[in-house]
């Protein structure tokens, strides 16, 4: 393409065949604990 | 919204929300994308044939709709049914120690009201840990891994029960085929060699809290007489971080507020020191105190993220990066939608307990009765408060549903939400401010960075 590069081709649509395992780690966003997002996270089931 | 387009570090930048998808774009489609949606071809062409010649737009045009037929653009929502169709239980796989609600420091901004939550001081004993290691393990049902984290107040004044419960909990991990996973935050003063070892050894993460400069560092993190920590701790953080095992994560964290809104500074300053893993958050406080952030007070954040984003470019290019936890995102990779779909867990699968073995949907509510739970030694929670918080993603949440960050944020922290809205489905709308750019400006950084 000419006008577009693509830098990622949808991450969210691709992990809904992922398992969902939840064996992810918790993610909590408040200050005193690093504010993590989930976007932070690792998978845990590659 | 099904799009995101913003412009950061010379790109236009195009986040496809539902998908993922990212893309940088150049003007002519970064414009059309401003009313692909509602006008026809030929009024796109004759609203921006000023601008760019027609062929350019019509090929942008077929680019755009190629992309539409792949899933990359305007792509629908595809999970709400997955979600709300979940029937499955939730176990609870993440437990937050309170070993003690109690600290030898007097910081400024404390949520905890200087380390014993509004309450007694008190700290936790061993009974009371086990019985919840217990109770996690317990309540963990199919799950693996399970997070303990070591918190208080300052969870070092009582060193001696978290080597016991840790002690405990690899033993009956390993008998119930549960891998737990420890990390431990603290302000620092009281490291010596012995504990750096025990930390290294026993802790997936340690959580190191400095705010930065001496001067910022020294008017806020404060001992009871009023003096400063800053010469006191910076060696022992170092001397932690120093004899960190090389795969094993540490956190060095700090939190700005009014008083240092050029925090990128205090970000910086830190990576001189040689920090490699460095975390800065915004204070979160109710607005009368002295020290919250106010809304006027956006724009020179804002900024101070965009110096950072363009420096952490620079550093990397240079190959002296270090992590800013704030801008961490895996664009390719990360946890999968169910995840970002749920959010923190607090309460369903995440919950904190007090040195009396309370249990509360996480270590914000403590000491709030409205949320109390229950106690570990009674080894049963309140259904109806964890199913609030199951129930409290960002589907259930008006705003959320209208952002277009929500699968990066997942809906805020539930605490804030209520502290400052009264609800726990009402985002607080300083945090989402700030949680929007991170975003931007972390998803930038990768955009820059692949180009070359
Ligand atoms: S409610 Fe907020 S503080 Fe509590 S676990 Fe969730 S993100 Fe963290
Ligand atoms: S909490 Fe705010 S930033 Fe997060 S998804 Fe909801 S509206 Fe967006």
């Amino acid at each position: 393409m000419k006008h577009i590069k693509t830098i990622n081709n949808g991450v969210l649509k691709n992990s809904v065949n992922k398992p969902g395992c939840k064996e992810c780690a918790n993610s909590c966003q408040s200050a005193c604990k690093t504010s993590c997002t989930v976007a932070n996270l690792e998978c845990e089931s590659k | 919204m099904k799009i995101h387009k913003y412009k950061q570090c010379g790109l236009n930048i195009v986040i496809d929300v539902n998908s993922g998808a990212i893309h940088v774009v150049d003007d002519v489609v970064y414009d059309i994308l401003d009313f692909y949606e509602e006008k026809s071809k030929d009024e796109i062409i004759n609203s921006l044939k000023e601008r760019y010649s027609i062929d350019e737009i019509k090929e942008g045009i077929e680019e755009i709709e190629s992309l539409i037929n792949e899933k990359m653009l305007f792509t629908e929502d595809m999970y709400k049914n997955i979600v709300l169709n979940d029937e499955n239980p939730s176990f609870i796989k993440a437990i937050c120690l309170n070993i003690a609600h109690d600290c030898n420091l007097r910081c400024k901004y404390c949520f905890a009201s200087e380390g014993n939550y509004h309450g007694k001081s008190e700290l936790m004993s061993f009974e009371v840990g086990k019985a919840a290691i217990d109770f996690v393990i317990k309540n963990s049902g199919i799950r693996h891994n399970i997070e303990v984290d070591l918190f208080g107040g300052e969870p070092l004044l009582n060193f001696e029960t978290v080597k016991q419960i840790i002690e405990y909990a690899k033993s009956e991990g390993e008998k119930n085929n549960k891998n737990i996973r420890f990390t431990i935050t603290t302000n620092a003063t009281l490291l010596n060699d012995e504990i750096i070892d025990y930390i290294d050894k026993n802790m997936g993460n340690v959580v190191l809290s400095i705010d930065g400069r001496q001067n910022v560092n020294d008017k806020i993190r404060i001992r009871r007489d009023g003096s400063g920590t800053y010469s006191d701790i910076m060696p022992k953080i170092k001397r932690m971080v120093e004899k960190r095992h090389k795969d094993k994560q540490y956190y060095v964290r700090g939190t700005f507020t009014h008083e240092n809104l050029d925090f990128y500074e205090d970000v910086i300053f830190l990576a001189d020191e040689g920090f490699k893993e460095i975390s800065i958050e915004p204070v979160v406080l109710l607005d009368e105190h002295p020290l919250s952030l106010k809304e006027g007070d956006i724009p020179q954040i804002f900024e101070q993220y965009d110096k950072l984003t363009d420096e952490i470019i620079k550093r990397s290019k240079e190959g002296r990066y270090f992590k800013f936890y704030h801008f961490a995102i895996d664009v390719n990779g990360g946890p999968c939608i169910y995840k970002r779909i749920s959010g923190c867990g607090a309460g369903h699968e995440y919950v904190a307990v007090t040195p009396n073995g309370d249990i509360y949907p996480c270590h914000q509510f403590v000491g709030n009765d409205k949320f109390k739970m229950g106690n570990v030694f009674e080894g049963v929670i309140n259904r109806n408060i964890s199913k609030e918080f199951k129930n409290g993603h960002i589907y259930n949440k008006p705003k959320c549903l209208d952002c277009w960050a929500r699968f990066y944020c997942s809906g805020g922290c539930q605490a804030n939400n209520y502290n400052f809205t009264g609800d726990i489905h009402n985002p607080y709308e300083l945090g989402c401010m700030m949680m929007k750019k991170r975003v931007e400006c972390a998803i930038a950084i990768k955009a820059k960075l692949s180009e070359e």
